[in-house]
């Protein structure tokens, strides 16, 4: 069986495809991005009949794949924890109706959080959502359990959920596929009002269904070979995980020579291995747990040892033993299992204070058209010397907070700048509200939130950032693209004509590097009254090519004015004057448009 | 390579930290040992720190390298490899670029950096410590790309990699596009020799 060195979302789309998934579909975020961009990939040679979609967002992926499903389909929908919550509408419901074709649902978390908004575990809403979750440790235990997770889903005619976490979606590790491919064909849909309509009394009868379920995927889950006991009869003090944290444990108990601790490995967190569990902490004093997020086994470990009157104290998080927030590393966990084994730690070697290090938080790009949407917004405003208040959003913009931009107010989540400027703009009577919205986030979330505003009355102005991709997950295409993840052109949704639909008061369409047109269209734009909206539409970088590079001339008289206004990572304070970097610059002319004694010109066309 | 090594690379979004690693996990792949890497996607890609993790050798369970146990540091900035000496174990070798990458926030607040003191730092910390006269060897190859190859041949060379210059070339003929091969065996003859 081949071997091949894959990325930990490579392997889950390698195990889907390996387990016959017939439909894919999610939307891009950050750790599981490269799922459903590895079928879009493999597809044509693993599988043609594979159907492959970014849909315009999480609850569009769920319902899309919902319905396959009920016609039978094996489908795989991949999103980011916090798309999760974007999804639970039609999850909870779903939860209740059930699947024909085995339902994935990948829900990648992201402990740190390392590119995310929230901590929010997916184990918790597969408790709360009663669906069965799987918690991979590593690339090969994905790609394994991605097949374990459909063949369960349709086992039980259930959505299954599968939570990898940030170190398991981009770990790489030598996958071997062990798993002879299948194919399934979809049965079609049966038409059967019971069971695809849902109702107060069937909901009733189902909740019984879904609870009297957990006992029977008790039984099933603590013979499941990937909950392991290890070494049990290794003493009194033991030790408990689950995800990723399973391979730091090993790690920590090899360097503190402690391999034969009793270790407790739960890869199903939810319905709980009770029987497995409490058959291990039968003789055991103590156990420490090692889990990131939320203390899911530490309760359920709780709740095994008060059902069955075990005298066992659970260490982890709710006694304060472990940390409430952040990931858990090899060092941390040795750390506290050494302290709670009552063992020595190897010495960490002391070096000397480094100097102070240079603060390098994440830039918007040289070239980004952002910057440029961002600086004409803040210019116009200043030249009108009115009050006014900027609302970001998720995406690369959310990076124009930082200074010397500092042009984004609030940002909460997916959408949320069109309405929260709606609501600051109730208080704030006297403040022009600007919202920034990507022109993928407006697709996914922001049109319901212009149909708010116009139909409230609202007094907005609505910055439509259209860079023409998805730049932050990675450039994926969107509505606006006219190309699907199928390899096909497609009609481009226009999103002039959505807002001229959705009844703003005024539309501008203009390129933020054209800096005088840009900068007019704000002030006109603000003077107004309604909805306005003002499109912004350049290309990302990374979708086009730089036909030139801006230098510094001899005419340089070192203000600073461009490094101080526009913070650029290509033009660099260089002893009194200032430097363009070649290899960065790309050309969009911003500073040169700026520089008081025209010192800046387009040097080549390359 | 008998024993577990591990090979940890820093730099600054954009730099080919990335490619580099997976040129370590195939040519480690082809000599038969397990690899387990781990990357930074996502924001940091954006001009920010970004780090990735190699491990090679037989049974190894964390994909990311726990402090003070790196064999080797590939250092693509000397501030970002200051910022994860504290990976390096003692006795652990560092090869690091000359060539500093000013963040924006040193413009702003008119901080000069130069990268001169981090590789004071590095050389009283680090007896077996390889600076790379990176501006020399780029203008050398003709491009600013092969940063990340002229690194890994610079470790390849002193033996602290695990892979010979010769496995270090054919991994790049075999996972490179043909038309970056001259390219990246050029720097990787400079460093070596042929």
């Amino acid at each position: 069986m081949p071997t091949e060195f894959l990325m930990g979302n490579e392997a889950i789309a390698l195990g889907a495809l390996d387990a016959g998934v017939n439909v894919v579909t999610g939307y891009p975020g950050t750790p599981s991005s490269e799922i459903l961009e590895t079928v879009a990939r493999r597809r044509e040679k693993e599988n043609p009949d594979v159907y492959v979609e970014w849909s315009v967002n999480e609850k569009a992926a769920l319902e899309v794949a919902a319905g396959a499903s009920y016609a039978g389909a094996r489908t795989l929908v991949t999103m980011k924890q916090v798309g999760l919550n974007v999804a639970s509408d039609p999850l909870m419901s779903l939860a209740y109706v059930g699947v024909k074709g085995g339902m994935v649902i990948v829900s990648a978390d992201d402990p740190g959080p390392i590119s995310s908004q929230t901590e929010q575990d997916t184990r918790t809403f597969a408790a709360f959502a009663h669906l069965p979750v799987f918690d991979p440790s590593s690339p090969e235990e994905a790609y394994r359990m991605i097949g374990d997770a459909f063949a369960l889903s349709e086992q039980y005619g259930t959505p299954v959920l599968f939570r990898p976490t940030t170190r398991v979606c981009h770990g790489c590790a030598p996958v071997e596929r062990t798993h002879k491919p299948l194919r399934n064909t979809p049965e079609g849909f049966v038409r059967d009002p019971a069971r695809w309509v849902i109702f107060p009394r069937a909901s009733y009868l189902n909740h019984i269904k879904l609870a009297g379920r957990e006992r029977e995927l008790d039984a099933q889950f603590s013979a499941y070979p990937l909950n392991t006991a290890e070494n049990t009869t290794g003493g009194r003090r033991a030790i408990a995980c689950g995800g990723i944290s399973y391979a730091y444990v090993k790690e920590a108990l090899a360097q503190l020579g402690a391999e034969n601790i009793p270790l407790l490995r739960i890869a199903t967190p939810y319905p709980f291995p009770e029987q497995l569990t409490v058959d291990f902490l039968r003789d055991k004093d103590e156990i420490l747990v090692a889990e990131e997020l939320d203390p899911v086994i530490e309760r359920a470990l709780l709740l095994c040892c008060g059902r069955t009157h075990l005298p066992v104290n659970v260490r982890g998080k709710l006694d304060g033993t472990m940390p409430q927030a952040g990931e858990n590393s090899v060092e941390q966990l040795r750390a506290a299992i050494a302290a709670f084994l009552g063992l020595a730690l190897p010495q960490e070697e002391k070096r000397a204070e480094p100097p102070a290090l240079p603060v390098r938080p994440p830039v918007l790009c040289a070239g980004c058209p952002h910057r440029a949407s961002f600086y004409a917004v803040k210019r116009a405003m200043k030249e009108l010397k009115k009050k006014s208040y900027f609302c970001g959003d998720i995406g690369c913009y959310t990076l124009g907070n930082a200074a010397p931009l500092d042009m984004v107010d609030t940002c909460l989540c997916m959408g949320a700048d069109v309405t929260i400027a709606q609501g600051l703009r109730r208080v704030e009577e006297d403040a022009v509200c600007f919202s920034f919205i990507g022109d993928s986030t407006f697709f996914a979330s922001g049109m319901t939130g212009v149909a708010n505003a116009v139909y409230n009355g609202t007094d907005i102005v609505l910055a439509v950032l259209d860079n023409s991709t998805t730049a932050m997950t990675g450039h994926q295409p969107h509505p606006g693209t006219g190309r699907t993840m199928m390899g096909e052109l497609t009609a481009k949704l226009s999103i002039e004509r959505v807002l001229e639909a959705l009844g703003v008061s005024s539309l501008r369409i203009v390129d933020p590097l054209d800096q005088t047109a840009a900068v007019d269209a704000v002030k006109a734009a603000a003077e107004e009254r309604g909805v306005r909206a003002i499109i912004f539409r350049s290309p990302c970088i990374a979708v086009t090519k730089a036909t030139s590079v801006y230098t510094v001339t001899d005419a340089c008289i070192g203000c600073g004015k461009c490094v101080r206004e526009l913070g650029c990572p290509a033009t660099v304070r260089q002893g009194k004057t200032v430097h363009i970097d070649p290899a960065l610059c790309f050309g969009c002319s911003l500073c040169a448009q700026y520089c008081p004694t025209g010192a800046i010109v387009k040097e080549e066309v390359r | 390579m008998e024993q577990n090594r591990s090979i940890l690379l820093c730099g600054v979004g954009g730099q080919g930290t990335v490619l580099a690693s997976k040129l370590i996990a195939y040519a480690a792949m082809k000599q038969g040992l397990d690899v387990r890497t781990s990357e930074t996607i996502g924001m940091a890609q954006r001009g920010g720190c970004v780090v990735s993790h190699v491990r090679v050798g037989r049974e190894i369970n964390s994909p990311l390298i726990p402090r003070g146990s790196a064999d080797l540091l590939l250092g693509f900035e000397p501030a970002e490899a200051v910022r994860c000496l504290p990976y390096l174990r003692r006795g652990g070798t560092a090869v690091v670029s000359r060539a500093p990458i000013s963040p924006v926030t040193a413009s702003l607040s008119g901080s000069s950096y130069d990268g001169e003191e981090m590789l004071a730092y590095l050389s009283a910390q680090v007896k077996n410590l390889i600076v790379l006269d990176t501006e020399e060897i780029l203008a050398a190859c003709g491009s600013p790309r092969v940063l990340n190859i002229a690194l890994l041949a610079a470790a390849a060379k002193s033996d602290a990699l695990g892979i010979t210059p010769d496995q270090l070339r054919a991994a790049v003929c075999e996972r490179l596009p043909e038309k970056f091969h001259a390219l990246n065996l050029g720097a990787i003859d400079y460093i070596c020799g042929r």
